[in-house]
């Protein structure tokens, strides 16, 4: 049953699937992120509590709730490839941490500049924020130790256990403010119950969460590409595309 | 295996064998303690010696500092067994690896988390720590330090053959690290306004038996990626 998945194991098919999928992938990121950030910048309702300034969630929420489901994918590819031995997964993985990262980055910032007129304050050392903050430690530490190794091999591997190790942290960040007392809002996107959100200002969030993970798959397309010429640049078929593009 | 060694045997000679090597070398025992205790020591000189502005930050100081210490001493957990071959022949063994290094973490915890539970009240007392503080100083730490040791080897199996893992070490460990420091100042200071805080212990605790149960196949598993 699972016999057709493993074929993309191979570095040459999954190189031009990701190729195939790439423009799809740009051009829903794209017409998701502009729809959704045109509605809530411009059209959605002004919040009667903090006027136009709650505007930046429709960046804020999709960049933190996406920074952890990045984790996530990075930690499961890296799984797939210590426990199934797939080169492609760890090249995912590896593919991802760097997005996931900026993601995590973008989401501090727009905290904090959302923090200043609403708190009060750029920052709080709250457990939300605390544990964002150790996110993107995380993802710093898998980065630099992916960096470290000159066998990309023995690299993946040991990244993947770290990123595998760092799963833990997930959780915190999700359930932070529930766990705590914090500054930072709860949840207001709820699966099962209903949200505590009008549906105009919450269709654009939701687009937009979506927008943005369709987004963090184009952009780790097109590094997954490169890193899998990147780890075959010796084998036939890369020396013929070279070749094939080297004459454009 | 007929003629092999029991598990406890097993465990017990490598736990015996590094606690008489460290024994030997007996700076690998005392040079992350004075580090802890200079460490300490720079912080009354640094914010000043008003004994209420000390008491107030007592638990951080001492915590951080641990942090450090911890951090300092993981280098040669297995360094030195890498460089001289001895911890390729313990991989090869026919004992299960989770165990070895349970071992060697164990004995490196005696030597260095101990003698840091040891002299940590001692620095409290020159920190003005609150009086009612003390029990769970002691507490954090007994249950602490061990979490500190078994994460901390992961990073250490991870980074070992790498020729400059130290720096990369510290971005490794310290996010990992973070919790316990978190719920074990909680808890000092909780003790300090003398409410209770057996769910902060609770918590470490858990950690404890979460990460002696689980760090051990992480760390086998780093390891045999750093051996190759």
């Amino acid at each position: 049953m699972w016999k057709w998945l493993h074929s993309y194991a191979d570095p040459e098919r999954a190189y031009k699937l990701a190729g195939k999928l790439l423009p799809w992938f740009s051009a829903i990121a794209l017409g998701m992120i502009g729809v959704g950030s045109i509605w809530g910048l411009m059209f959605a309702p002004v919040d009667y509590q903090q006027g136009d300034s709650y505007r930046i969630i429709f960046i804020h929420v999709p960049a933190a709730s996406m920074s952890m489901s990045a984790y996530m994918a990075m930690a499961s590819s890296a799984f797939i490839g210590l426990v199934w031995q797939i080169k492609a997964a760890d090249w995912a993985a590896a593919a991802i941490a760097p997005v996931g990262a900026v993601l995590t980055f973008i989401a501090l910032i727009t905290g904090a500049t959302w923090g200043k007129p609403m708190w009060g304050t750029w920052w709080v050392w709250d457990a939300r924020l605390t544990s964002e903050l150790v996110l993107l430690f995380l993802y710093l530490g898998v980065i630099s130790l992916y960096a470290a190794f000159e066998d990309k091999v023995l690299a993946a591997r040991a990244a993947g256990i770290l990123a595998i190790v760092g799963v833990i942290n997930i959780p915190i960040i999700k359930y932070s403010v529930e766990w705590w007392n914090s500054l930072h809002q709860p949840a207001t996107i709820k699966i099962t119950e209903e949200s505590s959100m009008p549906m105009e200002m919450l269709a654009p969030l939701l687009i937009n969460i979506l927008g943005f993970g369709v987004m963090i798959g184009a952009i780790t397309l097109v590094r997954f590409r490169a890193e899998i010429l990147a780890r075959n640049g010796m084998r036939p078929w890369v020396r013929e595309l070279a070749k094939a593009e080297g004459v454009k | 295996m007929k003629k092999g060694l029991s598990f406890r045997q097993a465990f017990f000679t490598l736990l015996k064998r590094d606690l008489q090597i460290a024994v030997r070398h007996k700076g690998d025992i005392f040079n992350p303690l004075l580090f802890f205790v200079l460490v300490v020591t720079l912080f009354p000189l640094g914010i000043g010696p008003e004994p209420q502005v000390l008491s107030r930050v007592a638990p951080g100081i001492i915590w951080v500092a641990a942090l450090l210490a911890s951090m300092l001493s993981l280098e040669r957990l297995f360094k030195a067994d890498f460089v001289d071959g001895s911890l390729e022949q313990m991989l090869l063994s026919p004992q299960p690896l989770p165990l070895m290094v349970l071992a060697k973490v164990l004995a490196h915890w005696l030597l260095t988390g101990v003698p840091l539970i040891l002299v940590a009240p001692l620095l409290a007392v020159l920190l003005h720590l609150e009086t009612n503080s003390y029990g769970a100083l002691m507490a954090t730490l007994a249950l602490g330090t061990p979490v500190l040791s078994l994460l901390g080897a992961i990073g250490v199996a991870l980074t070992v053959g790498l020729r400059k893992g130290g720096v990369l070490l510290s971005l490794l460990i310290l996010p990992l690290y973070i919790p316990v420091l978190i719920f074990a100042t909680s808890a000092i200071d909780a003790a300090g306004l003398n409410l209770p805080y057996d769910g902060q212990l609770a918590i470490i605790a858990a950690m404890l038996v979460g990460s002696l149960t689980l760090a051990p196949f992480a760390i086998g598993a780093s390891l045999r990626v750093s051996t190759n």
